[in-house]
């Protein structure tokens, strides 16, 4: 192994902290519940009261980061769907 | 009384059961009376790893069941008289495992010996809970791996909710036991530092025991590491690490280090 080999690639174990720093806190506060779980639940079925979703064009998506998530739900509502309405 | 402990982990495969045999190995070496029980129902493997596999009778299920007294079940260790094993089903389903069963064979042992060691299975399910759930104390196995670590994080929000010290009140000791720890790849910075995965974790460390081919040696002819090669890098963590279980206040170093770490750990605050 060269000398040069060493600044090739960078240490993986800080990414490795970071991450689990970020994950745990977020796991911590919410043990026992999955709030995102219950939240995605009941946002589709409010949704689902007033117009007909199809659940595959449904996209759930969670951002967590350091201070806040972000709960992303896409919901494609077809046309005719939302005419019937 | 006897002081019940529980190894857990969350993840599997990383040195639960290695640890207990070696732990409660350890312990009996220096005259203590020591039963480790095999909580793996259905994958058990402590009767390997401690080499009494040919000598299975009865099982933990048999005695729960009331099919064999726990004398009957219970096997006597070849090398050290003072050590024994309780070995799990590896036939029966694991729901013969009852909580008041667990309950019932876990205060007869505490009766007879001075530690009974319980080898919890892998995951959150029953097993794990039930193998958790009568411990005074417990030893956290965790790997230096992010997926590892998280699962240890896991366990230890089970061990302060779901056991009966926690029920009642109390405080459940917790110790992390660090293994698997490479110092090469430590050296390259491609694992988690000791230091990073207790902040993470903020439990006292009990030891840190290095990745060594002498561990599987040691599986492979059936013996505790710490009975098959008293002397090697793996059987002195482990020696140390009992010693710090009964309260000896030995110094912790990190292997391929010279610094020690004493002072800083028990400094840390316990969760
Ligand atoms: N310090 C070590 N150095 C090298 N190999 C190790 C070390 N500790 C454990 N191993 C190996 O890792 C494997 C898994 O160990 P072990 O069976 O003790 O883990 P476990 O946590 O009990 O697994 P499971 O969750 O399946 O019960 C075994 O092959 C064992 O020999
Ligand atoms: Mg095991």
């Amino acid at each position: 192994m060269s000398i040069f080999s060493l600044f090739r690639k960078q240490r993986s174990a800080p990414a490795a902290r970071e991450r689990l720093q970020v994950l745990l806190a977020h796991e911590r506060a919410s043990a026992g519940t999955d709030l995102v779980a219950v939240l995605r639940e009941e946002i589709l079925a409010v949704i689902a009261r007033h117009v007909q979703v199809d659940s595959d064009r449904v996209t759930v998506k969670l951002d967590r980061d350091e201070n806040v998530s972000i709960l992303e739900i896409d919901v494609e509502i077809p046309l005719t769907a939302a005419l019937a309405a | 009384m006897g002081k019940v402990i529980v190894v857990t982990s969350g993840k599997g495969g990383v040195g639960k059961t290695t640890s207990t045999a070696a732990l409660g190995a350890a312990l009996a070496s220096k005259g203590e009376r020591v039963v480790v029980v095999d909580f793996d129902v259905g994958l058990r493997n402590l009767d390997l790893v401690m080499g009494a596999e040919r000598r299975v009778v009865y099982d933990l299920i048999n005695v729960i069941q009331g099919e064999a007294k726990l004398s009957q079940a219970l096997i006597r260790d070849k090398r050290l008289e003072t050590l024994f094993l309780l070995p799990a089903s590896q036939t029966r389903d694991k729901d013969n495992l009852t909580p008041e069963g667990v309950e019932r064979v876990i205060s007869e042992l505490r009766r007879v010996f001075d530690w009974v060691i319980c080898d919890s299975p892998a995951g959150i399910e029953s097993g794990a809970t039930l193998a958790m759930r009568h411990a005074d104390v417990a030893v956290v196995v965790t790997n230096p791996e992010v997926s590892s670590v998280r699962d240890s994080d896991r366990i230890i929000g089970l061990l302060d909710s779901k056991t009966v010290k926690a029920e009642n009140g109390e405080r459940m000791e917790k110790h992390l036991l660090l293994t698997r720890y490479d110092p090469n790849r430590a050296e390259r910075g491609d694992m988690l530092k000791v230091d990073d995965v207790l902040e993470i974790l903020s439990i006292p460390l009990i030891g840190i025991i290095p990745e060594s081919m002498d561990v599987l040696r040691a599986s492979n002819i059936g013996a505790p590491v710490t009975l098959a090669d008293a002397s090697s890098a793996p059987a002195q963590a482990y020696f140390d690490a009992a010693r710090r279980l009964c309260g000896e206040p030995v110094p912790i170093t990190v292997p391929g280090e010279k610094r020690s770490f004493l002072g800083k750990i028990f400094g840390r605050k316990a969760a």
